[in-house]
């Protein structure tokens, strides 16, 4: 037993940070958040450059082929820098997808094109306020083409192809769900910019007027692959909540050694020092967790859903908790536009129901501790 | 990132196991699986000898106190083979209660300090579960502030010469050896005055009175010191060493339950399956229900993996950390609110607590009794987020009215 990452894999951890940092100080992050550029282009090229787009992406299809441990670490800094990127869509997700269920003409056509960050790709699913559930998936799949609206589409401004999820039998069940990939440069897409919680990552809204699409896995297995697609990437957005949790952490840290009230530094108030212990507490119960959700993903374990709910619900809370009160302790300052403080706040939230809210996942995660039991 | 067994590791694991089922006591099991909190329960036989018959086997086969050097009793076994060992005994290791603080801290300090004629030939019978160790450490001024602790202990001779009082020893009544913390100097700043030593709970003068507990339980005790005569060779450490010395046990205390605490999760999770609320549903299909589930199963496997990961910082060679103090944290708390959660749900019933009639044996009432105490033993819940404030994160210690004052000038009232 061994329950660390690798020295090889801090290794590449230390060297995505460095990077990052380079490339991705909160100024570049600002940069998205205020401009009219909807991502950091040159970060993402850097990113499919440096080979980390790919890490988890097999050396046949383009990518590094190493493994999912790795992307998790790679995510964690991600998350860390707040970097404005599609990461998670277009790798957590759909190149996710691909991997799984993707036909072998598929998977040659556009991983190696994700793995080097040429294509973006996204996932639709969202068309109705609260959860997505078969019942509320109406955009219809007939002979090869999509007609409905997916919205919100996180990137969907961006991406050049989405994976969508779509009913080819009427009803409002599963069995009618399928996945289909579709190229989003064509003349059956309108896209709609959205204005959001976090500009640092666009959303669109996407109507498909008779949009051509290919089916991605077997039609009637879209539910299941979906689910499936999202407990993954919840383990790998679970890194990115983990490193923005820390640096939260960090910078309330920070602030309170630095920041004197009262002929002392606010640090050595309990109050302060102890809603900082706190926000420790929830952050190392999550890295813990993510630490098994890690293990679990990297070795395919029986585990992985319920891994993978308990993850997203602690990582969820854990950025959350430590954004909030990261603003709480810097006071007045904290709510001014100049602080990064809102930077993390924003993405605490937006990555908080970009997988569908904390109450869908904690549902989850009691049903998986159900059966698992009754097993 | 592994959680499977090595080839040695499994080795280790099947001799374990097989050694366990052939002589683990099975008679016992159906209690132990179901006993409750803070205390076991036998059906009528005497859980103190149950539990020394047990450690002794334990012992005889050299499976007692795993981590400790052969020549002390131990097995001289690493931190993960530990572990294994814990998960292979699973419930038996309940019966481990009374030898938690001797074979965790008061051992490893005597090991650390204690002269070696000592050690060989009190931590043989300590591991073999033939003594009981307690920790005479706080007092009624010194509590969260230990080191403004006020037992005397003067030179006279070739002895120490004790008066004080001490509170809160967990099973002083039942133990045969202790550690005592004591003031040799009051003209110097507090921390620098203390000394520690050992001693027989027999010894004349001193006098042991069990605390009647705000649950009716009596597990602490009040220790009174009364011109008790110790020879310098019972002395850890050297004289004005004592908060260095205690150090070691207060690392220890970590280590020893560094495997990891439980959150109470299991217990309300078995409840709730079982539970029909007002509208006919089982409490676990209740969306509200549920959140509250789902908060505490991310504590209870929290803790687990992070007290997995301190192992494996430990099986690299490094310190148990002060992060470890997340542990007790966390898990009492969430003991306390998993407590009145369970009576809510119970309703009117919730009141009762006679074992034979409420809801699994008044598992949760007993809990709601007992876990005021889990947030204050060992360091209070407010003490432990300023060691996590101040020696994890790095934080100024608090303003102290006490600081470089010899002991003997600092403002009492």
């Amino acid at each position: 037993m061994d329950f660390e990452f690798s020295a090889e894999q801090q290794q590449l951890k230390e060297q995505a940070r460095r990077y990052l940092a380079d490339k991705c100080p909160t100024t570049a992050v600002r940069a998205i958040l205020e401009g009219s550029e909807p991502f950091d282009r040159a970060l993402w090229q850097g990113l499919g450059e440096m080979g980390f787009l790919g890490a988890a992406i097999p050396e046949e299809y383009g990518g590094l082929g190493l493994g999912y441990l790795e992307l998790c670490v790679i995510a964690e800094e991600l998350g860390r820098a707040l970097a404005p990127v599609p990461v998670s869509s277009s790798i957590f997700l759909v190149a996710e997808i691909l991997k799984a269920a993707g036909s072998e003409e598929q998977k040659q056509r556009w991983l190696p094109k994700l793995a080097s960050g040429e294509v973006i790709g996204t996932l639709a699913s969202v068309e109705a306020t609260g959860s997505v559930r078969p019942s509320n998936v109406a955009l219809s799949a007939k002979a090869g083409t999509l007609t409905g609206a997916k919205s919100p589409v996180l990137d969907g401004d961006i991406a050049d192809i989405a994976i969508v999820l779509a009913r080819h039998a009427p009803g409002k069940d599963a069995q009618g769900l399928s996945l289909y990939l579709v190229d989003l440069n064509q003349s059956g897409i309108e896209r709609t910019v959205l204005d959001t919680i976090d500009p640092s990552r666009s959303q669109a809204k996407i109507a498909f007027n008779g949009a051509a699409a290919e089916l991605v896995g077997a039609a009637g297995d879209g539910w299941r692959l979906y689910e499936e697609a999202l407990d993954r990437a919840a383990i790998l957005t679970g890194f990115e909540q983990i490193g923005g949790a820390d640096k939260a952490l960090e910078m309330g840290r920070d602030y309170a050694l630095q920041r004197f009230a009262f002929g002392r530094a606010i640090g050595s108030f309990q109050a302060i020092k102890h809603m900082l212990a706190d926000m420790y507490v929830s952050a190392t119960l999550a890295r813990s967790n993510g630490y098994f959700g890690a293990y679990a993903l990297s070795t395919g374990s029986a585990d992985l859903a319920e891994a993978a709910a308990t993850m997203r619900v602690s990582s969820t809370k854990a950025f959350q908790h430590c954004a909030k009160n990261n603003i709480q302790v810097h006071g007045g300052m904290g709510f001014t536009w100049a602080m990064d403080c809102h930077l993390y706040y924003r993405r605490s939230n937006l990555l908080a129901v970009s997988l569908g809210g904390l109450n869908e996942w904690e549902d989850k995660l009691i049903d998986r501790l159900r059966a698992k039991n009754a097993a | 990132m592994n959680f499977d067994d090595t080839p040695h590791e499994a080795a280790f694991r099947a001799e374990a196991r097989a050694w366990i089922q052939a002589n683990a006591p099975t008679h016992l099991l159906p209690y132990l699986e179901k006993s409750g909190y803070g205390g076991i329960e036998l059906g009528g036989l005497d859980p103190m000898k149950e539990a020394k018959a047990w450690q002794k086997k334990k012992y005889d086969a050299g499976w007692a106190c795993l981590h400790w050097p052969k020549e002390y009793g131990g097995r001289g076994s690493s931190p993960i083979e530990r572990v294994i060992w814990n998960q292979e005994e699973g419930p038996y290791g309940a019966l481990s209660g009374s030898f938690i603080i001797g074979h965790g801290m008061c051992g490893p300090t005597v090991m650390d300090w204690g002269p070696e004629e000592a050690k060989r030939e009190l931590l043989p019978r300590l591991a073999a579960g033939e003594d009981i160790w307690c920790q005479l450490f706080s007092e009624p001024a010194g509590g969260s502030d230990l080191a403004g602790l006020r037992t005397k202990a003067e030179r006279d001779g070739d002895d120490w010469v004790i008066n004080g009082q001490k509170i809160w020893t967990s099973g002083a009544h039942y133990s045969q050896w202790g550690i005592l913390i004591t003031r040799t100097d009051p003209d110097v700043p507090k921390h620098k005055g203390l000394t520690m030593f050992f001693l027989r709970m027999d010894t004349p003068g001193v006098r042991i009175v069990p605390i009647k507990q705000a649950n009716g339980q009596s597990g602490f005790n009040e220790v009174y010191f009364d011109n008790v005569r110790l020879p310098d060779s019972q002395r850890l450490g050297g004289v004005g060493e004592g908060w260095k010395v205690s150090l070691t046990t207060l690392m220890n205390e970590r280590l020893s339950i560094g495997s990891g605490m439980s959150a109470g999760f299991p217990d309300i999770f078995e409840f709730c399956k079982e539970l029909e609320l007002a509208d006919g549903t089982l409490a676990i299909n209740d969306r509200g229900v549920r959140s509250k589930l789902a908060e505490w199963a991310c504590r209870q496997s929290g803790l687990k993996y992070t007290g997995m990961r301190a192992i494996s910082a430990l099986s690299r060679g490094e310190n148990p950390g002060p992060e470890n103090s997340i542990g007790k944290l966390v898990a009492g708390s969430s003991l306390q609110e998993i407590a009145m959660f369970a009576l809510d749900l119970q309703g009117q019933a919730g009141a009762v607590s006679d074992p034979k009639l409420a809801t699994m044996a008044a598992k949760f009432q007993a809990q709601l009794l007992r876990s005021p105490a889990t947030r204050v033993e060992g360091g209070t819940d407010e003490i432990l987020r300023n060691i996590i404030g101040e020696r994890v994160l790095g934080l100024p210690d608090d303003m102290r009215a006490d600081k470089g004052i010899a002991f003997n000038k600092i403002p009492t009232a």
